[in-house]
């Protein structure tokens, strides 16, 4: 694809220059790159289509996660309750960008998105008779948590007829996880319809399948706050005591709806050194009219006794359920345990992270610039190495990120609803499918 | 479906760019910035006879990959990286970064301009002027200058300022940062920096960066002052030579052909002469860092600086321009690629930095230092606050600590490289050899036509110098033997044993004394006490360094210290002349005419003169008395006899006779001791002879009745005599009555 190659190099470099920053607009950015690559892609005559779209997609994810030269060691722990197929995937995992994990779950949606387009389209094919198998009641609950994908899947169906049988040589390759196989029965109701399509060639199909199926996850990206602020009425109560860390779009909007309800409820926001995005939260509500009060993080401790939940954004959520958080938080859910309150995490589903985390204090962070601490023209003479004896006796570390582990969480509110920590590796296996974990290519690996 | 894929494409684009559409709105013109990739000096040779300095790795990266990837960063759209000594080296890299020829959207264009005769900032902007591709504002700035900050607001700034008044040039980026008051340098290892800024249009009245220590004072023009009401006096400024011009700047310099230097001539030519009414403002650099890389010390600091990550995000672990593996940041500040080869007893300390492909042996200590790519340590190798670049070869049991040793440099075993020295590429170093304290060694021999004016060289390096080689240049420091560079490994062999393959230069224009200043090692201890010292002395003019107080105070501080100098001088030649008297010869008269001439020569009064007359006479009675105090106290009356009308000539008020009575004092206390027991009977002695008065006797123990318990030693000794006069006193009075 030398035609989209200017446009990754682009999204690379403002990647490795922090140019972008934030979950939401990396996800978008990333998913709407991958939407040019796929648009670009030529589709060529071999048989296997999707996975040579599969593979080009591979390859731009690749660059992307590299985007961040730090080699993060996220261990996938073999832990019982994880039903991954592929256990070989328990592997050390260089190259992932801790400031944006978002990079790696868009890539991975992508690539999962191209897997389902072809199942379903050779399930319909084929009269779906592979794919019945699965008990209809995850084939309802999926229905409900993913109606922007699922309704993609009923639109690709409805226009698709005619299936290269050639593509069935696809599934023999992959191992089928149970998510893809549940998705693919949602194809079941449409095949009837669906018959009556053209006789466009297959692969074209494909492909615009997959280019409007990018789209609605662009769109899902956009509209995530809704379905999570819907929920706002649900958890806030009135006259409740609402503690929050910094600042998340999120968690602004869950605050929002839940005010626009007519719920009256007071708001502490902790600052959130060394950024103070806190400061900037606490204009934002004051000026919907809600009650705020502004502390410092180290006032967390003496204050969470008068609160009755404790509501924040996170960066990522990883697979065992645990939070990558912007600095504090985890300071702030131990206050939150101590006293009983609950820790709700509000995030949108292009932040669940199928990786397992190990050691992510240090390898899933990122050490920003010390001029965030304190000014350097002040401190300049505390380091002038020459009248030192040449090693520098002041450091300053501004860590960006803090892990907080998931038996410190109570909640987790994202689109498809509120779950508990230990169901975060059955969400993520709904949108990630398990041999996408490695985002490698197939001739590289 | 090909509509589709034009709107999707459009989308993505689209959303990526318009963060950036509203700032193009404001700024009509096409942001550019003139970079120069050469330097114009000697600072850094001999490593830029063979590379040019921006090309130098800073932690891993080129110092030019810094600049370009922040002018991209900050919103530059064009840059024209000016390049003279090495250019095609310097084009080379542009081609191979990726840098020439990139005109895609979003992405900085960077044109190349090559010029052969430049020899110095001032020839490079003419340059540029003549091509005339310079069409509005732009950014002057150097290849080695570090930064990530934001010009938006400067950038913004300048243009608010050229709106009101047009003839607002240039806008300075300065930075805080308080110098060593020990060295009266900068972290940076520059020379402080004084300037004089408007606090309220910020505009620059006065720059000085050679600013002469010793003499602790700054001169500023009468006019400066009566101009403007108020001004800030600043040497806690750091000059991040990073300016933003506006295009009357390359004229300028067009115009005044014999400006060379962008501080010295450009900045303040424009500040002393006045031209045409042209200002330059400044802008104080808040949040965000930039630092000019100028000699060794800047060097090491930068890097420092780059390891603690003050300069995110061009830090090791988020931007590598090779294609070297990713490094990873581990606690304390340890950088290390993932391929390296780390012997498990090996000891990576805090701040440091180790490059991909390189293997580190058993029981090796690695401090403070970047270690580049692909290098080979031995076992039990002692590195400490060193920078070591790529493919260095440093065999067991070596020590190499403060120094800065270039690419292919083989270091055998045991080899001692001490603080500050510089070994530049693919030199060798033998068994055993110690290469001595702040020498600098290259393959390439010094050249022999070193004139000390720095500005006019480096330019020219490229050729002429290595053809020839010269033997004389040469020179051999202590015991150990220096074998000329040769091409074959069997001369190389040869030496390998007992000394160092390449050429030992000996310190330029700076002289060995100075290399502590800008090198890269620490400054040594004994220098630090030494400083110190020298601080401590000046006692309280090391406060005026710092509070930077105008002028006339400090001449007036000044002229105290003199003062003593001056006085101890005069009483000295008062007393020759006074023995030359006594030795018979000198007429009184002319005694007197003598010391008269000399009170004039040194502008004293006469009080001075009476103390050191006094003085004299006391001092002759005590060389005649020799010990005892009865014959001391003979011959001081003899003495005392024989002058006394030469002291009256003095004594005229009561002023002057105070002055003999407390130079008496003084004497008894510190200089001529011996006088002390006999200071009772002395003064009723004086008194007798009316050489001091009974006003002056009683004033004098009226003025100490406050003084110390110290300061009260004689007039309690003298307490009967006082008392007596007092009341002869009071029966004086009585009598009147």
């Amino acid at each position: 694809m030398p035609d989209v190659q200017p446009l990754v190099s682009d999204f690379v470099l403002k990647l490795k220059r922090r140019k972008v920053e934030g979950s939401h607009a990396v996800a978008r950015q990333t998913a709407e790159l991958l939407r040019s690559v796929v648009s670009q892609h030529r589709m060529g005559s071999s048989a296997n289509q999707a996975a040579a779209l599969a593979d080009a997609v591979r390859a731009v994810g690749e660059q992307l996660i590299a985007a961040n030269p730090i080699g993060v060691m996220a261990k996938f722990f073999s832990s019982t309750n994880v039903d991954m197929q592929d256990m070989n995937s328990r592997m050390l995992w260089p190259g992932v960008n801790p400031a944006e994990l978002a990079v790696g779950n868009i890539v991975r949606r992508v690539l999962h998105i191209i897997k389902e387009e072809d199942i379903s389209s050779t399930a319909v094919g084929i009269e779906g008779l592979s794919v019945t198998v699965d008990s209809d009641d995850e084939y309802d609950s999926e229905h409900d948590d993913g109606p922007a994908l699922s309704a993609a899947v009923l639109a690709a169906h409805a226009r698709n007829a005619l299936r290269a049988p050639s593509l069935q040589t696809l599934l023999e390759d992959i191992p089928v996880s149970p998510a893809i196989s549940r998705t693919a029965s949602s194809t079941g109701d449409s095949d009837g319809k669906s018959k009556s399509a053209g006789d466009k060639s297959s692969t074209r199909k494909l492909k615009h399948d997959v280019i409007t199926a990018i789209g609605d996850l662009i769109d899902e990206i956009d509209s995530c706050y809704e379905p999570i602020s819907e929920q706002a009425v649900e958890l806030i109560h009135q006259n409740e005591v609402i503690l929050t860390l910094g600042r998340s779009r999120t968690v602004k909007e869950f605050l929002y709806a839940a005010k626009e309800k007519k719920r009256s409820f007071r708001v502490f926001v902790a600052e959130g050194a060394p950024r103070y995005q806190g400061h900037v939260l606490a204009k934002e509500l004051v000026e919907k009219g809600v009650q705020t009060t502004v502390i410092t993080d180290s006032a967390v401790f003496a204050m969470i006794s008068r609160v009755n939940m404790v509501i924040v954004g996170a960066h990522a959520i990883m697979a065992n359920g645990g939070v990558i958080a912007p600095v504090g938080m985890n300071m702030v859910a131990l206050a939150a345990q101590r006293h009983a309150v609950p820790f709700v995490v509000v995030a949108g589903s292009h932040k669940l992270c199928p990786l397992y985390p190990h050691n992510p204090e240090v390898l899933l962070n990122e050490l920003k610039s010390p001029s965030d601490l304190l000014d350097f023209g002040e401190f300049s003479d505390c380091m002038n190495f020459s009248t030192q004896d040449g090693s520098p006796l002041l450091n300053v570390v501004n860590p960006t990120f803090d892990y907080v582990p998931p038996k410190l969480v109570s909640l987790f509110v994202t689109d498809t609803g509120g779950h508990s920590p230990s169901y975060m590796y059955r969400l993520i296996a709904e949108y990630y499918s398990a041999d996408d974990l490695v985002v490698r290519r197939k001739s590289g690996s | 479906m090909s509509q589709k894929k034009s709107r999707s494409r459009g989308g993505g684009g689209g959303a990526a760019a318009s963060g950036d559409d509203h700032e193009d709105l404001a700024r009509p013109p096409p942001l550019q910035a003139v970079l120069l990739a050469d330097s114009f000096t000697l600072k850094f040779r001999p490593i830029t006879l063979e590379r040019p300095k921006v090309l130098l790795p800073l932690v891993h990266m080129p110092m030019i990959e810094y600049t370009l990837t922040w002018l991209e960063s900050a919103g530059v759209d064009e840059a024209f990286v000016f390049c003279c000594a090495h250019s095609h080296q310097v084009k080379e890299y542009l081609d191979k970064a990726g840098w020439a020829g990139k005109a895609g959207a979003g992405s900085m264009a960077v044109t190349a301009v090559e010029s052969h005769d430049a020899i110095s900032a001032g020839d490079a902007l003419r340059v540029i002027y003549d091509r005339g591709v310079i069409r509005g504002d732009f950014v002057l700035i150097s290849g080695d200058t570090i930064s990530n900050m934001s010009l938006k607001d400067a950038l913004q700034e300048h243009m608010d300022r050229k709106k009101k008044d047009p003839f607002a040039v240039m806008t300075m980026i300065i930075k805080h940062s308080k110098p060593s008051i020990l060295t009266h340098q900068t972290r940076l290892g520059n020379d402080e920096i004084t300037m004089a800024i408007d606090p309220e249009t910020k505009e620059l009245l006065y720059y000085e960066d050679r600013a002469d220590n010793s003499h602790l004072y700054v001169t500023i023009d009468k006019d400066i002052l009566t101009n403007n009401p108020t001004l800030q006096l600043h040497n806690d400024m750091e000059d991040c030579y990073i300016d933003i011009c506006s295009p009357e700047v390359l004229s300028l310099f067009t115009d005044n052909f014999d400006y060379q230097h962008l501080r010295r001539h450009f900045v303040k030519g424009l500040l002393v002469d006045d031209i045409m009414g042209y200002k330059i403002y400044t802008h104080e650099l808040r949040s965000g860092y930039a630092a000019r890389i100028d000699n060794f010390r800047s060097y090491d600091t930068v890097s420092k600086d780059v390891i603690q990550r003050w300069t995110y995000p061009m830090v090791p672990d988020v931007v590598s321009n090779r294609d070297c593996s990713e490094s990873r940041l581990r606690r304390q500040g340890i950088y290390v690629a993932s391929d390296v080869t780390l012997s498990h007893s090996a000891q990576i300390g805090a701040n440091s930095v180790v490059g991909s492909a390189t293997s580190i042996g058993d029981n090796c200590k690695v401090l403070n230092s970047v270690i580049g790519v692909g290098c080979k340590i031995g076992k039990n190798v002692f590195i400490n606050g060193s920078y070591i670049w790529d493919h260095v070869i440093i065999e067991d049991g070596c020590k190499v600590s403060n120094s800065l040793i270039c690419d292919g440099v083989h270091l055998r075993a045991g080899a001692i490289v001490e603080p500050g020295s510089v070994l530049s590429f693919k030199v060798e170093v033998g068994k055993n050899v110690t290469v001595p304290a702040h020498s600098k060694v290259s393959l390439l021999p010094q050249p022999s036509n070193e004139d000390s004016d720095e500005e006019l060289e480096y330019a020219d390096t490229n050729s002429g110098v290595t053809d020839s080689p010269p033997f004389s240049s040469m020179r051999s420091s202590g015991d150990q033997a220096i074998v000329p560079s040769e091409e074959d490994e069997s001369g190389t062999s040869e030496t390998g044993t007992c000394g160092v393959v390449g050429y030992i230069w000996t310190s330029a224009d700076t002289g060995i004394l100075e290399e502590w200043r800008q090198s890269i090692a620490p400054i040594p201890k004994e220098k630090l006490e030494e400083l110190e010292r020298a601080v401590s002395d000046e006692d309280g003019s090391e406060d005026e360094s710092n509070n930077l107080i105008l002028q006339d105070k400090d001449d007036s501080s000044d002229s105290v210290v003199e003062d003593d100098d001056h006085i101890s001088k005069f009483e000295k030649e008062v007393e020759e002349t006074f023995q030359r008297a006594m030795g018979g010869g000198v007429n009184r008269d002319n005694l007197i005419l003598e010391i008269n001439g000399l009170r004039l020569a040194y502008s004293l009064q006469h009080a001075d003169c009476a103390g050191a007359v006094f003085y004299s006479i006391m001092k002759s009675a005590l060389v005649a008395a020799q010990s005892t105090n009865n014959t001391l106290l003979k011959t001081t009356g003899e003495a005392l006899v024989k002058w006394k009308d030469l002291l009256r000539n003095y004594t005229k008020t009561v002023d002057e006779e105070m002055e003999i009575l407390l130079k008496f004092e003084e004497m008894c206390q510190e200089t001529t001791k011996e006088f002390s027991p006999l200071f009772a009977k002395i003064l009723p002695f004086l008194y007798d002879t009316e050489v001091v008065t009974e006003d002056a006797i009683l004033r004098w123990a009226e003025e100490k009745e406050n003084a110390d318990e110290s300061d009260k030693v004689f007039v309690k000794q003298s307490e009967d005599f006082i008392q007596w006069l007092k009341e002869a006193e009071e029966e004086d009075d009585e009598d009147e009555e």
